[in-house]
């Protein structure tokens, strides 16, 4: 295992972890809110926002599907080491990582099913520009509607169409990230 | 075995982790809090851990308050709408002891705030959070026992026998006769129960800018409320839904519009209303609110 | 004028001093020490081990002095200190037909081999209060001979290779953990007998006994009844080999019941499982009875809507931790919730009491 494995998790786990978990938090309740994370130092090319979001979210018992570029050597050690969490195929994972185009299409991934929507997966996408501007969003968590630099827009209007079943999304991007939980109605502006 | 290997007696809370929880246990809840934020009203099955305070006394609520705690917090916490009711004493301890967090009993001054059986009178606003106790999370419960029947129910957006259940009320006495954990419909899909506060405060449920998360312990089911999510309470046309209370003003600071509990004061049945929100009424008071056997502000004080 | 009650946090302080005091109860009167009840008070030990799920004789003492012995509560002590420990791995599963017993009886076979071993039972004493023990006498010592170091087969093996017995069935390789996962219903057979097993003793007998008294009557005969210690191994991957941890003492209780068979298959008996810590041999034979019943669906036999054929009712029901927390929080302040009923059945009685001046 490399040294870079070992390195760049939480210093002080459960109060890092707490205050990240309250901007997650927030993102998921607040689609089209940016929040700003600290305290995890991951390998490229996995952001500082997605690392937190891992720190915070996985442990053994969440397998992780790691998309394209994300799925190399140092990654897997990383994750492996701060979370322990099993690696595996789209289809059986909880928690996704990657750059949208990579954890594309999105009909391999658990939506989950009628009787235990909740058995979705959330898929943690890396994005090269993160702003509260672009498509324009309403749902829960909205006041009147907000808006979010999302890669698309079809994909959104499908997924929330499957409610209650569907996919969950966290989009980071350097230390910042936001949240889209299926509820969330999407519009091209 | 030694006990002294295990267990250190008169030590304190201190060699627990921040907020009481594990970091494991904490993720586990927090992956579940934000699966019932994605699906509001939908109760997510979370693997409830023993507490070291009996299920039915807000294990829950503690639970989810513990996943969510952070040590800038300043927490508040209320039963009956009251801060100085034993339970709520006793879990505002539990949590300056584990998390150390500062704690009020001003709700405008509260981040985080967990309450049994009440919404706050004092509007509630974006950077709060409303954790709620919760006895039975499931509103089909009292119709049909059996999860697994209502899992099913819910799925299949089979509300038909609560509805049933309402209409035979109206037939029987006139009108709905649930006066508390009365139900509402999220977001036009799942039906939920709002834990047991007086109907009275279901309005309070609907486009409020604070998320709301509700915690069963013992039943280990987490749900939620997103803020600004629509939240109905079911009714008919013919007979809307009405949020009541009594029928007076606060004996101590003259509101009509808090909600109000009944004191007994003497042996011949003699009664006043007072609010059930000490928080509110206090603060009513203090900015000169009298009401018709209360007393003026600094004389209470005295 | 009216004050509002205050002063819960006084309160609840002076009621944990008098509850400190109580607890001691006459200082004129020796304390208990903690060593005294796990040597004297070994069946309620047994207890709280089995219920609070730790096997751990010092703490299940120490939470029944703390608890004043009541059994329920020193339960939740363990359970609640329980779920603090950090979990390092899992036992392999532990080899019950090695166990060094104490008792071991077959109600099927008069002798088989290793003998029936009466051991250390009330089964044959007469209830009668022992006066003696009042005066505080010390107990002549028991007369002792060698224990014979024959093997004790699970007497259920013989019916086993007559090919009499249904198949135990492999479960699942890694049998779910209903302390880490919500309880998901319906329920396979491992998931039930940990529900079982740590279930409350008395709710369980109830069930037992309903059982025998015709509600899904099953006839259960004891094959076998063994109480004794076994080791507990680990695997230690980086030395690839399995490590004894230690010691515990288990009851084991498996019974052969009423037989099943189709037209295309003989009849065979059926079997209810029963395993606890310590010695704990009602809960143990009270836990495979219910097992038993559980097992309609999958025996093909009827749903007789009986209690303890009822999955869901005897899982959400069988935790004396959670039956006692959420049973003893009606005594919690309702006054609320109370109130609202009040409004409305006043308001309903003021209208129905205007529909009949109405009417008249």
């Amino acid at each position: 295992m490399r040294a870079e494995a070992l390195s760049g998790g939480f210093a002080e786990a459960s109060v890092e972890a707490a205050r990240a978990f309250r901007a997650v938090m927030r993102a998921m309740a607040r689609p089209g809110t940016v929040e700003r994370v600290a305290g995890a130092a991951p390998p490229a090319p996995l952001s500082v926002a997605a690392g937190v979001a891992v720190l915070v979210l996985c442990d053994p018992t969440t397998p992780v599907h790691l998309a394209g570029a994300h799925d190399c050597a140092a990654l897997r050690g990383w994750i492996g080491f701060h979370t322990g969490a099993p690696v595996v195929a789209r289809g059986e994972a909880m928690f996704a990582l990657g750059t949208w185009e990579a954890l594309a299409p999105l009909e391999g991934y658990a939506p989950g099913t009628p009787d235990y929507p909740d058995r979705s997966a959330t898929l943690i996408v890396e994005m090269a520009r993160l702003e509260a501007a672009g498509a324009r969003l309403t749902g829960p968590g909205i006041r009147e509607a907000a808006a979010l630099s999302l890669p698309e827009v079809a994909a959104f209007e499908d997924n929330a169409a499957r409610f209650p079943l569907g996919l969950d999304f966290l989009f980071c991007c350097g230390d910042r990230l936001a949240g889209l939980p299926r509820t969330t109605r999407v519009e091209a502006i | 075995m030694s006990i002294s290997g295990k267990m250190k007696p008169g030590a304190g809370m201190t060699e627990y982790n921040f907020a009481y929880l594990d970091e494991q246990t904490k993720r586990m809840i927090r992956r579940a809090i934000l699966k019932a934020l994605a699906i509001p009203g939908y109760q997510v099955p979370f693997a409830s851990r023993e507490m070291p305070m009996p299920y039915g006394w807000g294990t829950g609520g503690v639970q989810v308050t513990a996943a969510c705690l952070v040590p800038e917090d300043r927490l508040k916490v209320i039963d009956q709408g009251a801060d100085d009711t034993t339970n709520a004493v006793s879990i505002r301890k539990f949590f300056e002891k584990t998390a150390g967090v500062a704690t009020t009993e001003e709700t405008a001054r509260a981040s985080l705030i967990q309450t049994r059986h009440r919404i706050p009178e004092t509007p509630l606003t974006g950077d709060q959070v409303l954790v709620y106790q919760v006895p039975i999370p499931e509103p089909l419960r009292f119709l049909e026992p059996r999860e697994t029947e209502t899992r099913k129910m819910h799925s299949l957006e089979e509300y038909g026998l609560m509805h049933v259940k309402l209409y035979e009320d109206i037939s029987r006495h006139g009108a709905i006769s649930t006066a508390y954990a009365y139900p509402v419909k999220v977001e036009g899909r799942y039906v939920m129960d709002p834990s047991p506060i007086p109907k009275f405060d279901n309005p309070k449920l609907s486009d409020c800018p604070a998320i709301q998360l509700f915690g069963a312990g013992r039943e280990q089911r987490i749900y939620a409320l997103p803020p600004y999510t629509k939240v109905v309470s079911l009714d008919f046309e013919d007979h809307p839904f009405e949020a009541s209370k009594a029928d007076q003003d606060c004996a101590l600071c003259g509101s009509a519009t808090s909600y109000l509990d009944e004191v007994i004061v003497d042996d011949a049945g003699g009664r006043m209303f007072v609010c059930s929100d000490t928080d509110y009424c206090r603060a009513r008071r203090a900015a000169g609110h009298v009401g018709a056997q209360g007393v003026p502000h600094e004389e209470a004080g005295a | 004028m009216y004050v509002a009650v205050k002063g819960g946090e006084r309160a609840i302080e002076a009621a944990h001093g008098w509850l400190a005091e109580e607890r001691r109860g006459d200082v004129a009167v020796p304390e208990l020490s903690v060593a005294q009840i796990r040597a004297q008070m070994a069946l309620a030990v047994n207890r709280v081990m089995a219920e609070g799920s730790l096997y751990d004789p010092d703490l299940a003492a120490l939470a029944i002095k703390q608890a004043r012995g009541d059994l329920i509560e020193a339960i939740f002590l363990m359970r609640a200190y329980r779920t603090t420990l950090p979990r390092f791995g899992a036992s392999e599963p532990v080899e019950t037909g090695a166990m060094r017993c104490d008792r071991r009886i077959s109600a099927t076979f008069k002798d088989a081999p290793g003998g029936q071993v009466l051991g250390p039972t009330f089964d044959y004493t007469h209830r009668l209060l022992d006066f003696a023990l009042a005066a505080e006498g010390e107990t002549p010592p028991a007369p002792e001979a060698v224990a014979a170091q024959r093997a004790m087969p699970h007497v259920m093996g013989y019916l086993d290779r007559e090919g009499l017995m249904e198949g135990a069935g492999a479960g699942d390789a890694v049998p779910p953990d209903m302390t880490r996962q919500p309880m998901e219903l319906p329920a396979c057979r491992a998931l039930r007998l940990q529900a079982l097993a740590r279930g409350d003793e008395g709710f369980l007998l109830g069930l037992a006994y309903s059982t025998q008294r015709g509600y899904a009557r099953n006839h259960a005969f004891v094959a076998e009844l063994r109480i004794g210690a076994v080791a507990v191994e680990m695997e230690i991957p980086e030395l690839g080999v399995s490590v004894e941890l230690g010691e515990v003492v288990l009851t084991e209780c498996e019974t052969v019941n009423q037989f099943t068979g189709s037209k295309t298959e003989p009849p065979q008996f059926t079997r209810g499982y029963g395993l606890v810590f310590g010695q704990t041999e009602r809960k143990a034979i009270s836990m495979a009875l219910v097992d038993r019943a559980l097992r309609w669906r999958e025996l093909g036999e009827e749903d007789e809507g009986a209690p303890a054929q009822d999955e869901e009712f005897v899982l959400m029901h069988a935790d004396n931790i959670q039956a006692t927390g959420f049973l003893e929080h009606i005594k919690l302040p309702h006054y609320v919730d109370f109130q609202s009923e009040l409004e409305l059945i006043r308001k309903l009685r003021r209208e129905a009491g205007a529909g009949r001046e109405a009417a008249e």
